[in-house]
């Protein structure tokens, strides 16, 4: 079983729900990604979600969306990103999804990033604009390669793309919560939790709920009835108004935490 | 290989549908609305009469005897300048929002760069009774005061975008934004023929009004086709409009022609089919500016309607199986073609436009003097007034 596969078992085990953490690679700086990282895991996050940045994110709010401009201006690069991951595996086997467009990986070579980024240490790849139909040529390369694919579901997929999603999957499904970016506000997430449940038993795969959650109080409200629960954008804000790094560190740590202690509901 | 083989939504390795999930069930809803109406006849009556009362077609086919003296060859203007609203967009925007009403939406949003096809939203929406948002780059807006007051008038809305270089890919981004969150009762109206499948037909299809006219003017002139088709290329919407009719007709010379901007070995332009390399933006796969790791780089031209990093994957393809050559003019050569047009025929063409006619020379070099040659004008050249008059005094006036 995957260590992706094992993160959802454990929590499940445990009577909560498994805690992903998005963070922006290179935001305030790919020096810092790998000690936000470590504090993540360390704090309680299941699994990390590592963003690739790009320059035309038209999946994100405004959160992310700074939070990529940030990181390209530093200069991270997808080569650079791997290069972080390296460093995290020395010091924690937190497992990692790496998160982003499909460009930059078009242009870096699907088979040379799939087979990268497996020996960096990354455990599955999310592609948000690369639906099932167009998935197959990162896909097949990933899987050789060992690495899980997780396929995204909309409110809008119906019971033809959800058996897509399900079939393209080899660990969880990421379910997003509603119509629209991540970061928005005013998420149904009594109807989000119902949908997740329905999907899990529907799929049989566990899912992950993500975008517009943000708070312990989110989390508890959904706790139980996803498999997994993501936070983003709560994320990146908190390292963004923080005034040093090891204040954007701490911030990470405690409110991971907070998270971490709302997922059994 | 012709482009019949293709699947559908692809054009070669070009197309597809690369956009996040919710997005996807839209898609197939719009491609499944798209065939419906394409089968029916009184979608095609409603449209036709708008196209013939409303917008002001056929547009004449204009042959320009001065410019050809100049230049050589014979110059035949379809002058898709005369459309109302005063460029070729609106062709493909009454044809979306009337498809947007049969689909029962009620809400239209649209990305616009220069204005112009924000503006032919706007009027469409006004005239078909929707309710209409246009998303501009803040840069675009502070450049083209007139179009968003005339967006205004005509009742839309207008949100000026201050995301990554605020122009109108940036615009673009916040369009699929607006649609992701919106998506159950909004119709996104692309402007060009670019985007995910059905888009590219889609658009196409709408304009390929342009050269079935074309066709038919210039065999009642002439009593034979042409022997080369011009148009200019940003997202490439009056190209594919004038090449679509003309591509089975081989011994028809399609001649794309890009923005060089300051000259492409400065780095700064906006010709992906030249000096781009293979990419997905915006849910298609095709040509665009990017760098070693991916990222999309903004494009520079003096005009703003072919100022995109992208071109439509129809394109893509025809260049690449060597059916349309695509050429280069830059801002200075383009500011050239602009006023030799004026001081030739008395046509004020608009900068994007006079990239085309910039491009004739090389064009009757390739063809002969004997050649006949349609060009498209794609648009009417007094939303560049100010530009132009700037640009000309910034570079020392005329060549």
């Amino acid at each position: 079983m995957s260590r992706l596969s094992q993160a959802f078992e454990k929590a499940r085990a445990e009577g909560r729900s498994a805690l992903v953490i998005y963070l922006c690679a290179g935001d305030p700086s790919l020096e810092l990604t790998p000690e936000l990282v470590v504090a993540a895991a360390e704090a309680g996050a299941d699994i990390i979600e590592l963003g690739v940045p790009f320059s035309d994110p038209t999946a994100d709010g405004l959160a992310i969306q700074r939070a990529s401009e940030r990181a390209l201006a530093r200069g991270t690069t997808l080569a650079g990103v791997l290069g972080a991951v390296r460093k995290i595996r020395e010091k924690t086997d937190v497992p990692l999804v790496q998160f982003g467009y499909y460009n930059p990986i078009l242009r870096y070579g699907e088979e040379r990033l799939a087979k990268d980024a497996a020996a960096a240490g990354v455990d599955g790849l999310l592609v948000v604009d690369l639906p099932p139909e167009e998935a197959a040529s990162l896909r097949e390369p990933a899987i050789r390669a060992g690495l899980d694919f997780v396929p995204l579901v909309a409110p809008t997929s119906d019971d033809r793309r959800l058996a897509l999603a399900s079939e393209a999957a080899t660990s969880f499904v990421y379910s997003v919560s509603m119509t629209g970016v991540t970061g928005s506000a005013g998420v149904d997430l009594a109807d989000a939790g119902r949908r997740s449940v329905e999907l899990s038993q529907k799929l049989g795969r566990p899912i992950a709920l993500g975008f517009g959650i943000k708070t312990p109080e989110d989390v508890r409200a959904v706790a139980g009835k996803a498999d997994g629960i993501v936070v983003g954008s709560a994320i990146v804000d908190t390292i963004a108004s923080a005034p040093s790094p090891a204040e954007a560190v701490a911030n990470v740590r405690s409110l991971v935490a907070a998270l971490a202690a709302a997922t059994k509901g | 290989m012709t482009p019949t083989e293709n699947p559908p939504g692809r054009f070669g390795p070009y197309g597809g549908r690369y956009v996040a999930e919710t997005l996807m069930p839209a898609l197939d809803e719009l491609t499944a609305a798209y065939e419906a109406i394409s089968r029916d006849e009184a979608f095609r009556r409603e449209l036709d009469d708008l196209l013939e009362h409303y917008v002001g077609r056929p547009t004449p086919l204009y042959f320009a005897k001065n410019l050809s003296a100049e230049v050589g060859g014979r110059i035949w203007l379809k002058r898709e300048d005369l459309c109302h609203t005063g460029a070729h967009k609106v062709n493909n925007t009454v044809g979306q929002v009337l498809l947007a009403k049969r689909m029962g939406k009620t809400r239209i949003i649209a990305e616009t760069g220069a204005g112009q096809h924000g503006v032919a939203t706007a009027t469409a929406c006004a005239l078909l009774g929707l309710a209409c948002e246009v998303y501009m780059g803040a840069e675009d807006v502070r450049r083209q005061a007139p179009n968003v007051a005339r967006m205004k008038l005509l009742g839309a809305k207008v949100h000026a975008v201050t995301s990554g270089s605020a122009t109108l890919k940036d615009a673009m981004n916040e369009a699929m934004r607006d649609w992701v969150t919106n998506v159950r009762n909004t119709y996104y109206c692309v402007g060009s023929v670019a985007g995910p499948h059905p888009y590219p037909t889609v658009v196409r299809d709408f304009q390929a009004v342009i050269g079935r006219e074309a066709k038919a003017q210039i065999l009642a002139r002439t009593g034979k086709l042409p022997d080369a088709a011009v148009a200019c290329v940003g997202g490439g919407s009056n190209a594919m409009g004038l090449f679509h009719e003309f591509v089975p007709h081989t011994e028809v010379k399609l001649f794309g022609v890009e923005a060089a901007g300051e000259g492409v070995e400065t780095g700064r332009h906006a010709a992906p089919l030249n000096a781009g390399t293979v990419g997905v933006l915006h849910g298609s796969k095709s040509y665009l500016l990017q760098d070693d790791d991916g990222q999309i780089i903004e494009a520079h031209s003096v005009s703003a309607g072919l100022d995109y990093p992208g071109v439509g994957p129809e394109h893509a393809y025809l260049k690449d199986i060597g059916r349309a050559t695509y050429g280069l003019v830059t801002d200075a050569q383009a500011l050239g073609g602009f006023q030799q047009l004026c001081r030739t025929e008395g046509i004020i063409p608009a900068l994007e436009s006079s990239h085309a006619i910039a491009y004739l020379p090389e064009v009757v070099e390739q063809v002969g003097r004997d050649a006949d040659i349609v060009v498209c004008l794609s648009g009417r050249g007094d939303k560049d007034l100010d530009n132009a008059r700037e640009w000309l005094e910034k570079h020392g006036g005329s060549r």
